[in-house]
C-alpha cells in the first residue's frame, strides 16, 4: 500500500445492524445470563484475574451485545472460573456457566 | 343541608375522591372540561406493571361517583372565595357556591414535537407512548406498520433543561419497559430496543417487569440517550447515541420509534389556579402546603389538591391521594 503519510482508522462505532443476532439468541437460550445483567460491576470489581489482566464479566456480556465477540472471547481468556463473580451478583446469574457457554460457543465457531 | 364541595378535573383523582365524599354524605359537583370522565386513564390500553386492562379500572371509578353531580364540557370561567366559601361559575352557564374546592386538574402530556430532533410529525414512523396505548386500543396506526426494529427513547421531554423541564416523570420508565414487550409480543420477530439514561423501576413489581422485559421478551437496554434521528429515503430511522456502558458511539437503524413523552402542568389547570391565586412551583405544578404532611392542603382555607396536579404520580399515587384528599376535606368540613 503506497504510504501517503496519514492513516484512517476505522470507526469504532457500534453498528447494531450488523450485531449477530443469532449469536445472542443461542447464547440466551444457553444461558439468559447474557440477557438479565444489569451492567452493577460487581463481577468486574471482585474478578481476582482483573488484578493481572482486562478481565470482566460485564464487558464481555456488552462485548457480545453488541457484535464484538473477539473482545468478548479476549475479556474472558484470563478467567481462573474461581467462581469470586457469582458470588457477588446480585442478579443471581450463574457466571461461571455464563462464562464458559461463551468460551464453548465462540471456540467452537 | 349537606354540604357542596366542587371537584374540578374528572380524571381518577377527581372521580375517586368524588366517590369517597358523595359516600360521606356531600353534595359533589365534578366538573369536566371534556365530554367524558377518565382523564389520561380513558387513553391508555393496558397497566403496568402486571399490564391489567385500564378499562375495568375505569368502569370502576365512573361506577362509584354515586350521586355525584358530574358537569361535562364545563370550562371554569372564574372562581373565587366569598368569605368562607368559594363561587365558581362554568361556560355552560352554571354556578355553584360551595364550602371546599378540590384541584384535580392534573396533567398534560409533553409535546414531543418541540423536540424536533427525534421528527415526530416529520418522519412517518416516529410515535409517543401515549400513540401506543391507541394503538393497541383501537387497533390501527399505518405509522406502526409491521416493524422489526423498534427502539423506545426514555425521557423524552423530561430530565432535559433544553425542553424546559429538569424533573423526572417518574412513570415512563414503566411505560417504555411495558411497551417494549407488547410491541414485542405484538411484533415476534422484532428487535425491540430500549434507549435508557437511568431506569427508574422504583415501584411494587416493576424489577420483576424489568427482569421478564430481559429474559422472556429479551428487550435489549441500552444505557444512553438518543441524540439524533433521521430518516432515510426509504423511511427507517437512524439512530444515533452513545452506549455509555462501553464508551462507545452507537447507530442502529429502525423501523419504529417511540417516544417516552413526560407530563408537564396541565394547561388548563394552572389557569383555574391562577384565578384562586394558588401558586405554582418552579416545575410548574400546582404547589400543595408541604411535601409531607401538607402534601393535599393548599396555603388557601378550604382549597385541596390531589393527583399528578402537584407533580408526576401513578395511578397508585393518584387514588390514595384521592383518598387522602377526602379525608381531609370531610375533617375540614366538620369543623368549619
Ligand atoms: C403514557 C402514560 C402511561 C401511563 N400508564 C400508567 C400505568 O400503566 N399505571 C399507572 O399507575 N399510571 C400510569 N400513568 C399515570 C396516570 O396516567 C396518572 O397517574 C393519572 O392519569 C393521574 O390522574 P389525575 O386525575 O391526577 O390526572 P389526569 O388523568 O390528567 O386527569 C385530569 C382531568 O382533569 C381535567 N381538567 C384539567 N383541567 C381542567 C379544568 N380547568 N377544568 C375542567 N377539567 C379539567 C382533564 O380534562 C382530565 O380529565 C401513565 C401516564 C402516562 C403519561
Ligand atoms: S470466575 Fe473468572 S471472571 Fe469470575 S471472578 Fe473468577 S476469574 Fe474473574
Ligand atoms: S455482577 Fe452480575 S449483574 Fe452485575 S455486571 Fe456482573 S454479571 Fe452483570
Ligand atoms: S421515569 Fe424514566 S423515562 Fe421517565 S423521566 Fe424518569 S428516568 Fe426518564
Amino acid at each position: 500500500m503506497i504510504d501517503f503519510g496519514f492513516y484512517l482508522t476505522p470507526s469504532s462505532t457500534i453498528d447494531l445492524d450488523k450485531v449477530d443476532r443469532k449469536a445472542v439468541d443461542d447464547l440466551a437460550r444457553a444461558d439468559s445470563g447474557i440477557r438479565t445483567c444489569i451492567a452493577c460491576g460487581s463481577c468486574t470489581a471482585s474478578c481476582t484475574a482483573g488484578v493481572f489482566a482486562d478481565t470482566s464479566v460485564r464487558q464481555a456480556i456488552l462485548s457480545v451485545l453488541n457484535g464484538r465477540n473477539e473482545k468478548a472471547r479476549e475479556l474472558l481468556s484470563s478467567c481462573m472460573l474461581c467462581g469470586k463473580c457469582m458470588m457477588v451478583c446480585p442478579r443471581g446469574i450463574n457466571t461461571r456457566h455464563l462464562i464458559l457457554s461463551i468460551q464453548k460457543y465462540f471456540d467452537g465457531q | 343541608m349537606a354540604k357542596n364541595i366542587i371537584i374540578i378535573g374528572g380524571g381518577p383523582a377527581g372521580m375517586e375522591a368524588s366517590a369517597r365524599l358523595d359516600a360521606l354524605g356531600y353534595t359533589v359537583f365534578l366538573v369536566e372540561k371534556e365530554k367524558a370522565l377518565g382523564g389520561h386513564l380513558a387513553r391508555w390500553d393496558r397497566l403496568f406493571p402486571e399490564g391489567k386492562p385500564a378499562g375495568p379500572v375505569l368502569d370502576s371509578l365512573v361506577g362509584n361517583l354515586g350521586n355525584t353531580k358530574v358537569l361535562l364540557e364545563s370550562d371554569v370561567l372564574s372562581l373565587n372565595r366569598l368569605g368562607d366559601s368559594f363561587r365558581i361559575s362554568l361556560s355552560s352557564g352554571v354556578s355553584v357556591i360551595a364550602d371546599a374546592v378540590l384541584l384535580t386538574t392534573g396533567f398534560d402530556l409533553f409535546e414531543a414535537s418541540k423536540k424536533e430532533e427525534y421528527g415526530y410529525g416529520i418522519y412517518d414512523h416516529v410515535v409517543t407512548n401515549a400513540d401506543v396505548e391507541e394503538f393497541f386500543r383501537t387497533g390501527g396506526d399505518p405509522r406502526i406498520d409491521n416493524p422489526q426494529r423498534i427502539g423506545l427513547v426514555h425521557c423524552v421531554g423530561s430530565r432535559d433543561e433544553k425542553a424546559g423541564c429538569r424533573n423526572c416523570s417518574k412513570v415512563c420508565c414503566a411505560t417504555a419497559v411495558k411497551q417494549a414487550c407488547e410491541l414485542k409480543a405484538k411484533f415476534p420477530a422484532a428487535t425491540v430496543y430500549c434507549f435508557y439514561m437511568d431506569l427508574r423501576m422504583f415501584g411494587r413489581g416493576y424489577e420483576d417487569l424489568y427482569l421478564k422485559a430481559q429474559k422472556e421478551y429479551g428487550i435489549r437496554f441500552i444505557r444512553g440517550r438518543v441524540s439524533e434521528v433521521s430518516e432515510r429515503i426509504d423511511k427507517t430511522l437512524q439512530i444515533k447515541a452513545e452506549d455509555t456502558l462501553s464508551s462507545t458511539p452507537l447507530r442502529v437503524t429502525l423501523d419504529l420509534l417511540v417516544l417516552m413523552a413526560g407530563m408537564r402542568p396541565s394547561r388548563e389547570g394552572t389557569k383555574v389556579a391562577k384565578m384562586i391565586h394558588l401558586a405554582t412551583g418552579d416545575d410548574g405544578f400546582l404547589s400543595s402546603l408541604d411535601g409531607f404532611g401538607g402534601m393535599q392542603a393548599t396555603s388557601i382555607p378550604g382549597l385541596f389538591v390531589a393527583g399528578a396536579a402537584t407533580g408526576p404520580k401513578t395511578l397508585p399515587d393518584t387514588i390514595a391521594e384521592a383518598r387522602a384528599a377526602a379525608s381531609l376535606i370531610h375533617e375540614y368540613l366538620q369543623k368549619s
